[in-house]
């Protein structure tokens, strides 16, 4: 089975979080990159399901250069090869533009089924898993906790509100997945010299066969008007408890009206 | 006026509060028209028609709600040709991909996690867990907005409403991913985590799944929705789907009560729109602190307690 697991390099939580003042893009250079926190577990599925059904893990990344510690972390953890789209004509691209990247990508690597993260942490647009199941025409596995795969037939457990839903579909099929439905491994020694060796495809959007006039900034389907940091909120009344401090709160709440 | 087509959002024949919020802000924009997808339309169109719209379309064949998203999609892309203006959807994990399929479908621009939208077409998104206000415009095709619940405040404008039966002929494409069964594990009477306009949250303070009791009586005195921190759902203490933060929901009630939680900003991301913040922890260094109006440094296991009898005397 051929398993291609989409993976992005996100500014890390923990640093300082931008955008530029220039284009209102992310200043991707501001930040620590790591890979976004639930692609880890769409690696580990990935893996799990290689573990299970044999064949092979490609990984599909689109970013900067260096989003490759990503690629290489990936790779640590197990994964078998890796394609890297890298391009300044790709910055300032839509999530509809890159979900036009990834089709075009994923069908260069020739998958039986696609597993990304539900969402990233920085733009956090939840739409990629969605929107690359319609651009290819398979059947969308989103927001799983459980994924069972036997022959070609898939079952997940699609998470809800109020607990989940039942899934069938057939391979090939978009899978995205949700924190908790694994433990994602760390990479060993091994796995980290591993890696070192494996292949790593690195393409421009000609190489890529894209259509240049689909993707970058000034072809986004979307604009950003301006940004600016959010006001920052007001101090407010910190006390030490005296014994009456749920009382205290109560007088506060009172005086806001809300009891 | 423009057509501005909203998607309602309905389970089980309750109509969520977004959608109300939806109507209030379409009316702003344009015309607005009601979207029902699914059974059950008839219970619930005394509550819609309070909030305005001038038309309602239903699809009310069960095969639109037998698989998933798609069938939803292919309905709004439908009801699309007619010229709306702009298409809005609750900025749920299900709203989203309905709005990130629709994109496709329609080669329209999407914008999610809108918290408000000028008559422009212009959309507020609050960004970084809060910490950035960025307005973003769609720039090709139908503007397709997906707006955060508790984002609008409501405004009721009581109508009747002409109602449209729709039929939707699916492709086979659609039908690809068949729910085959709903498996209900938390229902409660709680308000959802999202629309709640008051939220009670615990953390790693709380030190264990029989703890969260103290939680849940606090929020029950208050209506109030339960979230949890990370930690608290990391370690079992509580389901996963009621986590609030960066990888979990994100919040924005009126009122937000942290207890237990030190407020790292993987928490933070989730809740920091909320407009009065209230925290009890025992670490006066605590980061949560940081945000709120009021706070008590104190043992919660005390401070809780103390807090919902009070309330409840005081009702």
């Amino acid at each position: 089975m051929n398993i291609v697991v989409c993976v992005k390099q996100v500014p890390d939580t923990e640093s300082p979080r931008k955008l530029k003042s220039d284009d209102n893009t992310l200043d991707r250079a501001a930040a620590d990159g790591v890979i976004n926190e639930l692609d880890e577990y769409a690696i580990e599925e990935a893996l799990a399901l290689k573990e299970a059904h044999g064949g092979e893990v490609t990984v599909l990344t689109i970013g900067p250069d260096k989003a490759t510690e990503s690629i290489r972390k990936a790779l640590a953890m197990g994964a078998d090869k890796a394609i890297h789209l890298v391009d300044d004509a790709f910055v300032g691209s839509d999530a509809l533009q890159t979900s036009y990247a990834l089709q075009q990508l994923v069908t260069r690597a020739g998958a039986d089924v696609v597993i990304l993260g539900s969402e990233s942490t920085d733009a956090r647009t939840g739409v990629l898993p969605a929107m690359l199941s319609e651009r290819l025409g398979w059947p969308q596995l989103t927001l799983a906790n459980k994924v069972e795969i036997a022959g070609t037939a898939v079952t997940i457990q699609r998470q809800t509100d109020t607990g989940f839903d039942k899934v069938e579909a057939s391979l090939p099929a978009v899978i995205s997945v949700v924190e908790k439905i694994n433990e994602p491994r760390y990479p060993n020694f091994k796995g980290i010299m591993a890696a070192k060796k494996k292949p790593v495809e690195s393409l421009s959007i000609a190489d890529a066969g894209l259509d240049a006039a689909l993707v970058g900034g000034a072809n986004a389907y979307t604009t950003v008007v301006d940004h600016a940091d959010a006001p920052a909120r007001a101090k407010g009344e910190i006390v030490s408890d005296e014994g009456d401090g749920g009382v205290k709160i109560a007088d506060f709440l009172a005086s806001k009206k809300f009891v | 006026m423009a057509e501005i087509l909203v998607l309602v959002d309905h389970a089980d024949g309750e109509v969520k509060k977004v959608t109300f919020e939806l109507l209030t802000l379409a009316r702003s924009l344009g015309e607005a028209s009601a979207v029902w997808i699914g059974p059950g339309y008839e219970a619930a169109a005394d509550k819609i028609a309070e909030y305005g719209p001038a038309k309602v379309y239903v699809a009310d064949d069960a095969e639109l709600t037998g698989y998933v998203v798609a069938p939803k999609v292919e309905t709004l892309q439908q009801l699309a040709a007619n010229g709306a203006a702009a298409i809005l959807v609750p900025a749920t994990a299900e709203g989203k991909e309905i709005a990130g399929r629709l994109a496709v479908r329609l080669d329209s621009g999407v914008l999610t996690d809108v918290v408000g939208v000028t008559g422009e077409l212009v959309a507020e998104h609050s960004i970084f867990g809060g910490a950035v206000i960025a307005h973003a415009k769609v720039a090709k095709g139908t503007p397709i907005i997906a707006v955060r619940p508790n984002a609008i405040a409501l405004a009721a404008a009581p109508g009747s409403p002409a109602v449209e039966q729709v039929s939707v002929a699916l492709s086979d494409a659609a039908k690809a991913a068949k729910i085959t069964d709903r498996v209900v594990q938390e229902k409660g009477e709680r308000p959802d985590l999202t629309e709640a306009s008051v939220v009670v949250s615990g953390g790693r303070g709380v030190g264990g799944a029989e703890n969260f009791k103290i939680i849940e009586g606090l929020a029950d005195t208050l209506g109030a929705a339960v979230g949890a921190s990370r930690a608290a759902t990391d370690a079992g203490w509580y389901p996963h789907q009621f986590q609030v933060g960066q990888t979990g929901k994100t919040v924005s009630p009126q009122l937000y009560i942290a207890a237990g939680i030190s407020g790292a900003i993987q928490h933070r991301a989730g809740m920091q729109t909320s407009k009065t913040i209230i925290a009890i922890n025992k670490d006066p260094e605590a980061p949560i602190f940081e945000l709120v109006d009021y706070g008590v440094v104190g043992d919660l296991f005390q401070v809780v307690p103390q807090l919902t009898e009070e309330i409840t005397k005081r009702k």
